[in-house]
């Protein structure tokens, strides 16, 4: 059976994001199997639309520091998230939405690009699966 | 047997390593991958995966900072 990796995406901030989709991406490549469950603020981003659409974590500065970086990123030629989820998916990755947060943020599952999500879950589903993983990240 | 190429000239992290593996997992068992690329530290990373999934790296060359990794499936 192949090693898997299991992360958790509670941050919807942009930058941390980016580190969960590019551990994420470099797992499925190294040849694990990854799982990454969105919960809280990183749930917004799963929503249409929302993926590009979180602040930094430090210095956002209203948006201004967020600018500063992108602008930087497109000069490095760093791959958008859209591409790194594009890719994510397109190597077996599995992204899971946690029901509690939908519940009580009142996020519908139409609010939802639901063509990414494998399963809507709550706990049990992730500890299920973070204990026979060989890498589980809290992001 | 085909031999399949990837280009990730000027790319960064993680792109190179998802285009070989996006590369290997369309080929059929003893195609070749050859993937050529700038980014310094992919050139180690590259051979760190296709050991990592038990297959074999031909041959690997640098010339002028523009690396290629050879790579039987």
């Amino acid at each position: 059976m192949p090693e898997k990796a299991t992360l958790i995406v509670h941050s919807g901030d942009m930058d941390k994001v980016y580190s969960a989709l590019i551990i994420g991406n470099g797992a499925l490549s190294m040849g694990m199997e990854v799982s990454m469950y969105f919960t809280f603020w990183g749930l917004q981003r799963l929503k249409k639309g929302s993926l590009e659409k979180g602040p930094l974590s430090k210095m956002n500065f209203g948006g201004l520091g967020k600018w500063m970086i992108q602008r930087k990123m497109k000069k490095a030629n760093v791959a958008s998230l859209e591409k790194l989820f594009q890719d994510y998916l397109e190597l077996g990755g599995k992204i899971l939405a946690c029901d509690m947060t939908m519940e009580i943020m009142g996020v519908k599952k139409e609010d939802l690009r639901d063509d990414w999500i494998s399963e809507y879950c709550a706990v049990g589903t992730y500890v299920k699966e973070a204990r026979e993983s060989n890498l589980t990240l809290f992001i | 047997m085909a031999e399949i190429k990837v280009n990730c000239v000027n790319e960064t992290c993680p792109v190179p390593l998802v285009e070989t593996r996006k590369a290997l997992r369309k080929a059929s068992p003893g195609d070749i991958v050859v993937v050529t690329g700038t980014h310094p530290t992919s050139k180690k990373e590259i051979p760190m995966a296709v050991e990592a999934m038990g297959l074999e790296v031909l041959s690997q060359e640098e010339k002028k900072g523009v690396w290629t990794i050879k790579i039987k499936k």
